[in-house]
């Protein structure tokens, strides 16, 4: 198949299948066959798509002009192609996850999840491969939508609150600040066209402009949980846990941090950005938010709760390495988006394997369960010494590059938040492997094994993908650095 | 036939079809009279705008006597957009009203709804295609006293009172705007618009021609539901016939803002509206107010006719925002949040019909759980209410697009700020609805489960996707916009 029909069956598969699983909802077996087979087809849709982009191509489709001037259209880049691999690939392995889990916590409404899951990676697929602001802004708030129902699931008083601050928080900013943002690049630039070295590299900006700009744009999207606009991502965690662990640590989220480095690279553009000096102000804003959030996970019992704070810290990691603006921090960035993921999602998976296994949810009731659940914790704790960055797991290579970007951009700022985070990174993440493999179980305790099989499975995939991601690390490596436009 | 009479042909039609409803006096036949009339017009419609897309403005002496003397229907980029919009929101509604109006009035009185139903589309098809200023009033009239009747027809009780009110205000404004009309033939001596502008220039900034731009705004505004004199428009939403809060709802606001911008825009020229009086500023508070108190109000209301009533003055303050503008911009978001809005609110109040045929009345105590009981019906109204919030990939999303654009093309930060964070209530109102009906457990008073008829589910089902067709592919909505746009800033009519 051609790039264009690749592009076009990306984003129409997961859709054809949210309507085979709506159509199937009365024979579950079926039902979840249709999901795997989607998620199947939609991960070789886009593996046919990376040898061309590798190559340096850049495949597109132009399906119709919505305005004058403004077209639906898809443009698959290195950074994209990156996040379409990583979601792609890691919705496999959350639909094995998902049967365990809502099976084995016998969740109602099954078919609808599972519908409103396909439609969710539909929208990413359209955010990952947009051409232009006008075709990402329509995926983002598609994304936005079909994963309310997904959050609000359990359609009790908690659900509705978690709910509304959801909706409020991403509709709030995307509506309020990223919509003008958009229409006023429109304004200025006339065109929405992603561009190597940035669609406003000509539009003759002032200084003061370019930083409103950039404040509105990095502020509006919300989905990259910058603070104060974060508090969004805790409130998610209402969700079952699959959704947590796909869409509130990769694609939602992801989303954001994709969004915000596709707009510092292609709509500001690295040069105009580092010569007008007009981004300064975002590495403080997102060390803060790395620190601050990570004190505020450091003090969360309820396992998911912490979860989402280190992801709020660990998404302003790849804010903060975008923009340093240096081109190793930069592809250092696009570098964490898959290794977040990969190791974020073995969390989510280890949380929810817990809490059905088990019924725990606080950090406080694990002491002993590493004994139980060997398998379960000991994927956790790969995925935590991951994301604190010790080697070989995958967290450590981003990590690395983007001490490196700082050292080259001169940021000591910089250097010495990241250190200062993977100390808190350890310190929220150790007490729990020490509590679950050092400590004895209280007494009297019900005896329980392992989750269902599909979830431990799934766990272990992701674990064995952290491990064994430093080994395949060239591909995301070779389109991380044509992000940031270092050659091979 | 000749194609040439069309234009007289899609106005008298639909003014016959009326008496021949009343002549059968079964409610079968009158209701295929009225379909097959509204259709007819439809057509004529289509048939018309592609004319005058390819050939330009078209002029037609009605009986053939040559304006400026004669009543001149003319029909150019604006006027056969909005023909489109309230032909086609007729010929949709009209089957709708097959099932709807069977279940909500009493059998003895529904040819006389198709009746009126032809005459208030002849009125305001009427006064979008005259090019003649007292043919306005006379078409208003027509188009008024039907929907009155119309109206009335609700089986509450409180319809009765609302009609009364409507009436009363109604007639004030026709009067108002006859008054205008009369000072602008006092000095220039003509009735067609576009002599009537011409000679206007000679007689620019004396008093009676202001009193007369006073007149006609404040009786058109009375007639548009502009704040503070939407008083009446939410009680007649909220009471009329499902069909009719969905028609007039489409249409008759919109031919109202429609008169307005003819008379500011293409009579009275904008340099005299905005630069002799403060019309533009007056317009903008106003718009201003209205978005931002009736979003609110409708924040607060139980019923859904009347949440989505207080919905429309905000949306219409929507419009004469873009209006008072005065650019390009501005004008063609005016124009195309006119027609998009005319299709989502159709969409919404036709579906709401539905739930008011199963439930008994539409209030957020009786659409709880309807995310199962109708799902399809429900459906629809998310997906109207995205478009009213300006999702993008819905029809309101380009309206806002434009809007947002006027306001900044013209340096206007805070204005693009306010529309924003205003199209943000709606959020809150639409998502009110959605909590509703798909996280609350069927109550006392919720609908048995079962869908809408297809019969009008089809018709509704239509809107709703045009909704979204109208906001992916806006070749049609847009350039006709933003003609009408470079039409109205060009001059004469």
């Amino acid at each position: 198949m051609s790039g264009a029909q690749l592009i076009g069956a990306a984003l129409l598969v997961p859709v054809i299948g949210a309507c085979g699983i709506s159509l199937a909802g009365r024979w579950p077996n079926l039902r979840e066959s249709i999901t795997l087979l989607t998620a199947g087809t939609l991960l070789a849709c886009v593996t046919g798509l990376l040898p061309e982009v590798l190559a340096g191509g850049r495949p597109a489709l132009h399906a119709l002009d919505v305005l004058p001037g403004i077209a639906l259209a898809f443009r698959v880049e290195p950074l994209g192609m990156l996040f379409a691999l990583v979601a792609s690939a890691l919705w496999i392995v959350n639909s094995i996850y998902s049967i365990g889990y809502m099976r084995g916590n016998d969740e109602p409404h099954q078919t609808r999840f599972y519908v409103c899951f396909a439609l969710a990676l539909a929208a990413t697929m359209g955010i990952a491969l947009s051409a232009n602001l006008l075709t990402l802004f329509l995926f983002y708030e598609l994304l936005t939508l079909v994963t309310w129902p997904l959050v609000t699931h359990h359609g009790d008083d908690e659900a509705r609150r978690g709910g509304r601050t959801y909706l409020g928080f991403l509709l709030g900013t995307s509506i309020a600040l990223l919509l003008p943002a958009v229409i006023a690049t429109w304004a200025f630039a006339g065109t929405l066209e992603f561009r190597p070295g940035g669609l406003l590299r000509d539009a003759g900006l002032s200084h003061a402009a370019l930083g409103a700009l950039l404040a509105l744009y990095m502020f509006g999207i919300g989905k990259a949980a910058l603070m104060p606009f974060h508090r969004w991502l805790p409130a998610a965690m209402v969700a079952p846990t699959p959704v947590s662990a796909l869409l509130h640590a990769v694609a939602v989220v992801k989303a954001g941090v994709f969004t915000v480095t596709k707009v510092i690279v292609y709509v500001f553009g690295v040069e105009t950005l580092a010569a007008v000096r007009a981004a300064d102000w975002l590495p403080t804003v997102a060390g803060f938010t790395i620190l601050a959030a990570s004190v505020v996970a450091l003090r969360a019992d309820n396992l998911k709760r912490r979860l989402a704070y280190s992801t709020v810290s660990q998404l302003s990691y790849v804010v903060l390495a975008a923009s340093l603006l240096a081109p190793l921090s930069i592809a250092a960035a696009a570098l964490h988006i898959a290794t977040h993921a990969a190791g974020k999602i073995t969390l989510f998976f280890a949380a929810g394997a817990i809490y059905t296994a088990a019924h725990k949810t606080e950090v406080s009731q694990l002491d002993g369960i590493g004994r139980r659940m060997p398998w379960t914790m000991g994927a956790f704790a790969i995925g935590a010494l991951s994301l604190i960055g010790i080697p070989p797991a995958a967290g450590f290579l981003s990590k690395w590059m983007m001490f490196q970007g700082a050292a080259s951009a001169g940021h000591t700022t910089a250097m010495v938040v990241l250190a200062l985070s993977t100390l808190l990174n350890a310190a929220y993440f150790l007490p729990i492997l020490h509590a679950a493999f050092l400590r004895e179980a209280p007494a009297g305790e019900a005896a329980h094994g392992e989750a269902p099989a599909p979830m431990v499975i799934a766990l272990v995939l992701t674990a064995a993908l952290t491990l064994a991601l430093p080994f395949f690390i060239s591909v995301p490596l070779a389109l991380a650095r044509a992000v940031a436009g270092i050659g091979p | 036939m000749t194609f040439a009479h069309l234009p007289a042909l899609a106005i008298t039609v639909p003014l016959v079809a009326a008496p021949l409803a009343v002549l059968v006096r079964r409610s079968a036949p009158a209701w295929a009279i009225a379909t097959a009339a509204c259709a007819f017009s439809f057509f004529a419609a289509i048939l018309l705008a592609a004319e005058v897309a390819a050939h330009g403005a078209v002029s037609y002496p009605l009986g053939s006597w040559a304006p400026p003397w004669g009543i001149e229907y003319r029909i150019d980029a604006f006027s056969a957009f909005v023909l489109v919009l309230v032909s086609g929101m007729a010929t949709v509604v009209a089957p709708y009203a097959w099932r709807s109006v069977a279940a909500e009035l009493p059998r003895d009185r529904i040819y006389l709804f198709y009746a009126l139903y032809c005459l208030s589309v002849a009125g305001l098809l009427g006064m979008t295609i005259t090019g003649d200023a007292f043919n306005v009033f006379v078409f208003m009239e027509i188009a008024s006293l039907s929907s009155y009747v119309l109206i009335a027809l609700g089986r509450d009780r409180r319809a009765l009172l609302a009609a009364f009110q409507y009436l009363v205000l109604g007639t004030i404004g026709a009067t108002f705007f006859v008054i205008g009309v009369g000072l602008l033939y006092l000095m220039t001596g003509t009735l067609n618009l576009a002599d009537m502008a011409a000679r206007l220039q000679d007689v620019r900034g004396t008093r009676p021609v202001l009193a007369a731009l006073a007149f006609i705004t404040v009786g058109v505004s009375l007639k548009l539901a502009l704040f503070p004199l939407h008083f009446w428009l939410p009680n007649a939403y909220a009471y009329a016939p499902s069909v009719v809060t969905a028609f007039l709802a489409a249409t008759a606001t919109k031919v109202s803002v429609y008169v307005l911008m003819r008379f500011y825009f293409g009579v009275f020229g904008v340099r005299l509206v905005t630069g002799t009086l403060p019309m533009a500023e007056i317009l903008l508070g106003l718009s201003l107010i209205a978005i931002f108190t009736a979003s609110l109000v409708a924040l607060w209301q139980q019923d859904l006719k009347r949440l989505f009533a207080y919905s429309s003055v905000a949306q219409i303050g929507y419009i004469t925002l873009g209006v008072s503008m005065a650019s390009r911009d501005g004008l063609t978001a005016a124009v195309v949040h006119l027609f998009n809005h005319g299709v989502t609110k159709g969409a919404l109040f036709l579906l709401l019909g539905g739930v008011a045929l199963r439930a008994g009345r539409a209030t957020l105590q009786s659409v709880q759980g309807l995310g199962r009981r109708m799902p399809i019906t429900s459906l629809g109204i998310v997906i109207a209410g995205l478009s009213l919030i300006g999702i993008p990939g819905t029809a309101g999303f380009v309206s806002k697009w434009y809007l947002v654009l006027g306001a900044l093309e013209q340096g206007h930060w805070w204005l693009a700020g306010f529309v924003v964070l205003t199209s943000l209530i709606a959020v809150a109102y639409v998502w009110r609805f959605v909590e509703a009906a798909y996280l609350a457990e069927p109550g006392p008073g919720a609908p048995e489960p079962g869908e809408t008829p297809l019969a009008m589910l089809v018709p509704a089902w239509i809107l709703v996707l045009a909704c979204v067709g109208f906001g992916l592919q806006t070749s049609f909505t847009v350039d006709s916009a933003q003609r009408a746009a470079a039409l109205l800033l060009g001059g004469g009519p």
